[in-house]
């Protein structure tokens, strides 16, 4: 039983880091209907730009100079900033020019965007892989391994409060203030709200920098867990999965999503060919061990019974329609 | 000197004809930079006027009020020649969201109500361009509720449950919420029963009237719009062919004829009907 707890924790920890992930997805898809390959790029160029800050690697030739290396204090609010730089770029250079084309057409604009900031990063701080180091706690969780004997990292669970956190933030900002309330105005109709005098690229540069900022949280995060590298970016391939299942518009469909396929992994890797051998051993010979590596494909088959069955995801968006 | 040459006369010009408050000249529009919509299309909004602009399907009324907000860019169209002057500025090249904050809003066609935000927050994006005066906010809220009642037994629906009526309400509640000195109306008869339409329009002139909103109304509902504007224009194929005071427009034969449906002299033959048009066109 207790191995069991310790399994669906760890998954749920897991699964903390890919709705992280698919937040950013969400929030540019809602605002402004792109789908945005480039977020887990995104992810890669935050954390590169952090470690760079932290170890005051001079751009470009990647050498790091001790002498401008910067506190934790600064060099955070710097790499927000420097996401915003890269929304108002975004904005000045690609959605401005795309508004209501295809669907399409912004999909392989995005591509592009992705490829662009891969390269940026690798040309402005170097392709090594990188340690970050924000003095985050490494190790076990003392007391919970003392008195129930349950293994947790300190990092995932840290991980999870600030993934907490970000969400109840955005959650207000999204149904409290006027600018969230502008942002699900464009979401819903953009013409609309076009209409009532909502700059739709002010809105697309705030949405742009607040998936910045989900995507520094995701990068130091993930990070902080394998290093920061080039296989960073591929985790926005994880948010695929995550986002069919919860809905492609929905904030809380991210974190649940997210969350069911963190667990169901952890729980397919352990229990999983134990469930097959129990179901068909009687007539084939099966390897209790066929269950292995789910991380490369578990999500992928249960997005794929998904699409099959309730293609609009667990919260997708109901289409209100009128009789 | 010349400015005071310019304030001694202009009481004199403003007794002859009111001041336009927004007044159109000759605009052309383009879509995808091939389609010619709008091909010259003139006309004047007097202060605190309600104004006309009918016409049949496809004739560019709401080309024309997309040219006047600036919303053509997201359609990409785009405004060729001409220009448009609101208060005496021109804003053919200004953005929606500075004109609505010039109070210059624009009631689309089809309502277009966010659907999944409840009456209330539909309302407040309206106060979008105004910034965080919460208390003003706050009683203009109270104010576009004591125009339309029914909103406020409804503020907390969300607007895509609501009744068309109701969405129109919310909708033209919505641009209130902006404290507009001009509203452009699309078509806030479209798929509405007749006793709401009458409703919708009897607000819409108490707004005229006790908020001193001048309104430019295009409608295909010729026989209602012409009963409530004090001056209107008929377009087709994007010219304007006739102009004049709602009162003239309404006993004109052919306006009769064509818009109103009632004809003086029974069925009239295919060959008039086109002379008519062409005679209309070029005279224009």
């Amino acid at each position: 039983m207790l191995f069991f707890i310790e399994t669906v924790i760890s998954g749920l920890l897991a699964g903390v880091m890919y709705s992280l992930v698919a937040l950013g997805f969400v929030l540019i898809f809602k605002a402004s209907g792109v789908f945005n390959f480039a977020q887990g790029v995104l992810a890669l160029f935050a954390a590169l730009t952090l470690v760079g800050f932290l170890n005051g690697t001079t751009p470009f030739t990647h050498i790091d100079n001790p002498a401008f290396a910067m506190p934790a204090w600064m060099a955070i609010p710097l790499t927000i900033l420097v996401m915003v730089l890269i929304a108002i770029l975004v904005e000045k250079f690609i959605l401005r020019h795309l508004v209501n084309q295809e669907q399409i057409i912004l999909f392989m604009s995005m591509v592009g965007l992705a490829y662009v900031l891969e390269g940026a990063g690798d040309i402005i701080w170097g392709s090594d892989v990188k340690v970050i180091d924000l003095g985050l706690p490494q190790g076990a969780w003392d007391w919970l391994l003392d008195t129930h004997g349950i293994y947790v990292e300190k990092i995932e669970m840290v991980a999870a409060g600030v993934a907490g956190a970000l969400v109840v933030v955005l959650a207000i900002f999204f149904q409290k203030t006027r600018i969230g309330r502008a942002l699900r105005a464009v979401a819903d109709d953009h013409q609309a709200a076009l209409s009532v005098g909502i700059s739709l690229r002010t809105i697309w540069i705030i949405v742009w920098s607040v998936a910045g900022v989900v995507a520094l949280v995701t990068g130091v995060m993930w990070g902080a867990k394998s290093g920061i590298q080039f296989s960073l970016s591929l985790i926005a391939l994880k948010a695929l999965p995550v986002l069919i299942l919860g809905g492609f518009e929905s904030i809380p469909g991210a974190i649940v999503g997210g969350l069911i396929i963190g667990v169901g992994e952890k729980l397919a890797e352990v229990y999983g060919g134990e469930v097959i051998v129990a179901m068909f051993g009687r007539w084939f010979e099966i390897d209790p061990g066929i269950f292995t590596a789910t991380e490369n494909w578990f999500a992928y088959v249960l997005a794929l019974v998904f699409l099959l069955f309730r293609p609009q995801g667990l919260f997708g968006e109901k289409i209100i329609e009128r009789v | 000197m010349d400015a005071m040459a310019q304030t001694e006369k202009s009481p004199e010009t403003a007794a002859e004809t009111p001041p336009s408050i927004l007044s159109v000249n000759n605009i052309e529009v383009i879509y995808d930079h091939v389609i010619l919509v709008l091909k010259g299309v003139s006309l004047e909004v007097a202060q605190g006027g309600i104004v006309a602009l009918l016409g049949a399907n496809g004739a560019g009324k709401s080309t024309t009020l997309k040219a006047i907000s600036n919303l053509l860019y997201a359609e990409r169209g785009e405004v060729t020649k001409g220009s448009i002057v609101f208060k005496g500025d021109r804003v053919d090249a200004r953005s929606t969201n500075d004109l609505v904050k010039r109070g210059c809003i624009q009631v689309m066609e089809g309502r277009h109500c966010f659907e999944h935000l409840t009456v209330e927050e539909n309302l407040l994006t309206g106060a979008y361009t105004r910034g965080n005066a919460r208390k003003e906010i706050r009683d203009d809220l109270e104010l576009v509720y004591t125009y339309f009642p029914r909103l406020k037994e409804r503020r907390s629906s969300l607007a895509g449950y609501i009744s068309g009526g109701e969405q129109q309400m919310t909708a033209i509640g919505r641009a209130l919420m902006s404290r507009p000195t001009m509203m452009l109306l699309d078509e806030p008869s479209m798929g509405l029963a007749p006793q709401l339409v009458e409703e919708i329009f009897e607000i819409v002139k108490l707004l005229n009237r006790e908020q001193g909103v001048s309104v430019l109304l295009a409608e295909q509902n010729t026989n209602m719009a012409l009963k409530y504007a004090q001056y209107g224009y008929i377009l087709e194929n994007g010219r304007i062919v006739m102009d004049g005071p709602a009162k003239e427009l309404r006993e004109n034969p052919d306006v009769k004829e064509f818009y109103l449906g009632i004809s003086e002299e029974g069925r009239r033959s295919f060959r008039n009907v086109r002379s008519y048009r062409r005679r209309k066109r070029w005279l224009s």
